[in-house]
């Protein structure tokens, strides 16, 4: 997407400029056909995938369409399914509960994945043994995790994994999920979460601490410092800013699309709905409000627009290292 | 209608493995095969019929043998070769977007569901009138009014499934307690009931506060809509019942978080709970773990109303879009309103639900004592039904506010005036 064909064919033409004008036609005409055959199936994709569906969501979004993906024109109802949306108190409800989610496992995975790599990053043996371990939660998906959660550690009965081991210390079974008083239900879903990406992020970590060179290390304990929590602060963590950034921006995009494991673990409950949640009851299900679902999708669309435009100017995304 | 239907979408999904692990392992490959095998179909229509197709869609029913009797079924009909897509997980997305596809094949051309407004405005489904002409007056008044929009009847009702509390007499002789006819006494007995290893009372684990709406409203003897489609209940009604299921939220003797949601009666078969809501497709079931040491009462009543029992089920539609509406009528009647043996076979054989036909109430022998009967009768004397009228989203409405206040603690009053809120501004959408 970065080059466009004109700039190829700049580039390639400052290569083959001594060639008559002819061949360097036909060699920028080649030129072209490779940047089209190697950006053609992904623009057609993103074209058939998200360009149309998003433009057909924002026509669908002034009409009542209820049951229809062609509404006519008698049910253009203006702005209407946007005022709705922004007054409707379900929906502005589940855009609370995603801020709070993203409270909690954006710093949550952040802490933890660093945290695993420099532990990784010192053991001396057997190495490629525990990478793999705390990378293979990756691989695992949601749905399955959701059911594993849900059904044996975090069920609500007495043989339930966590409420067994609760019993042991004499505490009553919880509730884990549908009782949001104390909000158990934030236990097992940050979990899930921590569980299956924190291995991802850890690996990142790994491949920046790498890149640090160990001269730095050795010049600051020649200064005095200590290994430990000096070096960590004033050497490792600026070292990984860069990273850093692009880490704290994946977590949260994965966090706005946050979907799976509260459907699957608590499916449509007032008190823990993130917005696609709610969004996929409005458009789908049975309600199949596709006018309400595709304003409301755009609100969403343009919240997130925002947040990381704004974060991304915030923390610096894309400066180069050390800056 | 999340709260009241038997076939909760995601979690069956999720509960359903519970009942059979060969299942659970298989779920995931079939939702992943399901677009590929409904293209192929489990063609078993052996009839002739000129070339006609015919496709039917049904939920996965849980109780074994159902698939089979639909394709037996299907095989029997002469007219048309009749396809079944057996949609197993969540049925209500599936169908949905089923009834939006333009082409022969990817639509159901006769399907069961149940009938809401929105169908009917958008042109989703055509009325049955005429092949339900002779037997209008063998249907009971609440099962047309359910399948009624603006007076033209557009659904074939297939079977009635009752909703009440199971219990264990054995448990509850031993705790000294008599069936509850009250909530006060449904509370009490259920904290008299708890034991360390079972708890007195399971509802469900997402909907048990949700699905109490409705017994408050039709309790007290109110609607969810009036005639004239305007709010059917009142703030102090609801208020005084949600703060009483509060109070039993607060207790600890409902059983909150089982594996398997209140549709399915594992817990009150794995001995979790005392008593349980669910429905009367899972006597069957109970009675092979239980044995005589179960029966059956309505909900008990809120304040000084009624007992409520809801009346659930299904119905069969005729997709508008069909490009055979009149050879899909011509089965649905020969199915569902003229075929006895298989409408019995249908309601009787598998799981147990209550035939819809008056007339065959008498021959269903399963039905005639026991648990079973008694469900019968309170399914007559005590059951409500849905209201055509009554949308998802005024569903989900009270359902957020039932939440909110049961389970949040929120402020009654404010809870109630959002969600009136909101379902005003839905009738007023559609009826204003």
């Amino acid at each position: 997407m970065a080059v466009s064909p004109a700039a190829a064919a700049d580039t390639d033409r400052a290569g083959t400029g001594d060639q008559r004008p002819r061949s360097r036609r036909s060699g920028r005409r080649r030129t072209a056909l490779a940047f089209w055959a190697f950006t053609g199936p992904f623009l057609a994709g993103l074209a058939v995938f998200t360009v149309v569906p998003v433009a057909w969501s924002a026509y669908l979004s002034f009409f009542d369409a209820t049951n229809t993906v062609t509404p006519l024109s008698e049910d253009f109802v203006g702005f209407g399914n946007y005022t709705r949306m922004l007054q409707d108190q379900a929906f502005l409800d589940s855009l609370v509960t995603f801020s709070v989610f993203a409270a909690f496992i954006v710093p949550l995975t952040f802490a933890c994945s660093l945290g695993l790599a420099l532990l990784l990053d010192r053991v001396r043996f057997a190495r490629a043994f525990f990478r793999s371990v705390f990378f293979l939660p990756f691989a695992c998906s949601y749905v399955v995790a959701s059911l594993v959660w849900k059904m044996s550690i975090f069920n609500g009965v007495r043989y339930g994994l966590a409420n067994a081991v609760l019993d042991l210390f004499g505490v009553d079974d919880v509730a884990w999920l549908f009782n949001p008083d104390p909000p158990w239900y934030w236990l097992v879903i940050v979990s899930l979460r921590l569980w299956i990406q924190c291995g991802f992020y850890m690996i990142l970590f790994i491949a920046a601490l790498q890149q640090i060179p160990a001269h730095l290390y050795e010049a600051a304990y020649v200064d005095g410092a200590k290994p430990g929590r000096q070096t960590f602060w004033h050497i490792t963590l600026p070292q990984l800013r860069a990273t850093s950034v692009a880490v704290v921006m994946l977590i949260l995009i994965a966090a706005y699309q946050a979907f799976d494991e509260f459907v699957n673990l608590i499916g449509n409950q007032a008190y823990a709905r993130p917005p696609l949640v709610y969004l996929y009851y409005t458009a789908l299900g049975t309600q199949q409000d596709l006018g309400r679902g595709s304003a409301g999708a755009l609100i969403l669309a343009l919240i997130i627009a925002i947040v990381t435009l704004l974060q991304g100017r915030l923390l610096g995304f894309g400066n180069k290292e050390g800056r | 209608m999340v709260a009241f239907r038997n076939d909760h979408p995601f979690k069956q999904a999720l509960a359903g493995p519970a009942l059979n692990r060969r299942r659970m392992l298989a779920l995931g490959g079939l939702a992943a095969g399901a677009g590929v095998l409904g293209a192929c179909g489990s063609n078993t229509g052996r009839g002739s019929g000129d070339g006609v197709q015919l496709s039917q869609w049904y939920h996965q029913y849980g109780e074994q043998g159902t698939q089979q009797a639909a394709e037996k079924y299907a095989a029997a009909y002469e007219d048309a070769t009749v396809t079944i897509n057996w949609i197993p997980g969540d049925y209500d997305t599936a169908l949905s977007s089923g009834l939006l596809a333009e082409k022969e094949g990817d639509y159901p051309d006769v399907f069961e569901g149940h009938l809401n407004r929105a169908m009917v405005e958008s042109g989703q489904v055509v009325p049955l009138d005429d092949i339900l002409a002779d037997v209008l007056d063998d249907y009971t008044p609440d099962d047309l009014a359910r399948n009624t929009i603006d007076g033209k009847v557009y659904g074939v009702r297939m079977i009635d499934d009752p909703q009440f509390l199971y219990y264990r007499p054995s448990l509850l002789d031993g705790a000294g307690v008599t069936p509850p006819t009250t909530f006060e006494e449904l509370m009490a007995a259920a904290a008299d009931l708890t034991t360390d290893d079972v708890k007195g009372l399971f509802l469900g684990n997402d909907d048990s506060a949700t699905k109490l709406f409705q017994p408050i409203v039709f309790s007290a003897g109110q609607t969810l809509l009036t005639e004239d489609n305007q709010i059917g209940f009142d703030k102090d009604t609801v208020i005084a019942g949600a703060l009483q299921v509060k109070a039993l939220h607060d207790s600890s003797s409902l059983l909150i978080g089982a594996p398997t949601e209140a549709w399915d009666p594992s817990s009150i078969i794995q001995e979790l709970c005392a008593i349980q809501w669910c429905g009367l497709w899972a006597l069957p079931q109970i009675i092979e773990a239980h044995g005589d040491d179960i029966a059956v009462i309505p909900f008990p009543a809120f304040g000084t109303g009624t007992p409520t029992v809801f009346n659930g089920g299904w119905d069969t539609f005729v997709n508008a879009k069909s490009a055979k509406v009149d050879e899909a009528k011509a089965f649905v009647k020969w199915l569902w309103v003229d075929h006895e043996e298989f409408i019995l076979d249908w309601n009787l054989s598998y799981g147990f639900h209550i035939p819809p036909r008056l007339s065959m109430r008498g021959e269903a022998d399963q039905l005639a004592e026991g648990p079973a009967a008694e469900a019968v009768r309170i399914s007559e004397e005590f059951g409500w039904a849905e209201n055509p009228n009554w949308t998802p989203t005024m569903e989900l409405a009270v359902d957020d506010m039932m939440t909110n206040i049961v389970l949040e603690g929120n402020d009654p009053s404010a809870e109630f005036d959002t969600a009136a809120a909101t379902i005003q501004t839905e009738l007023d959408a559609i009826f204003g």
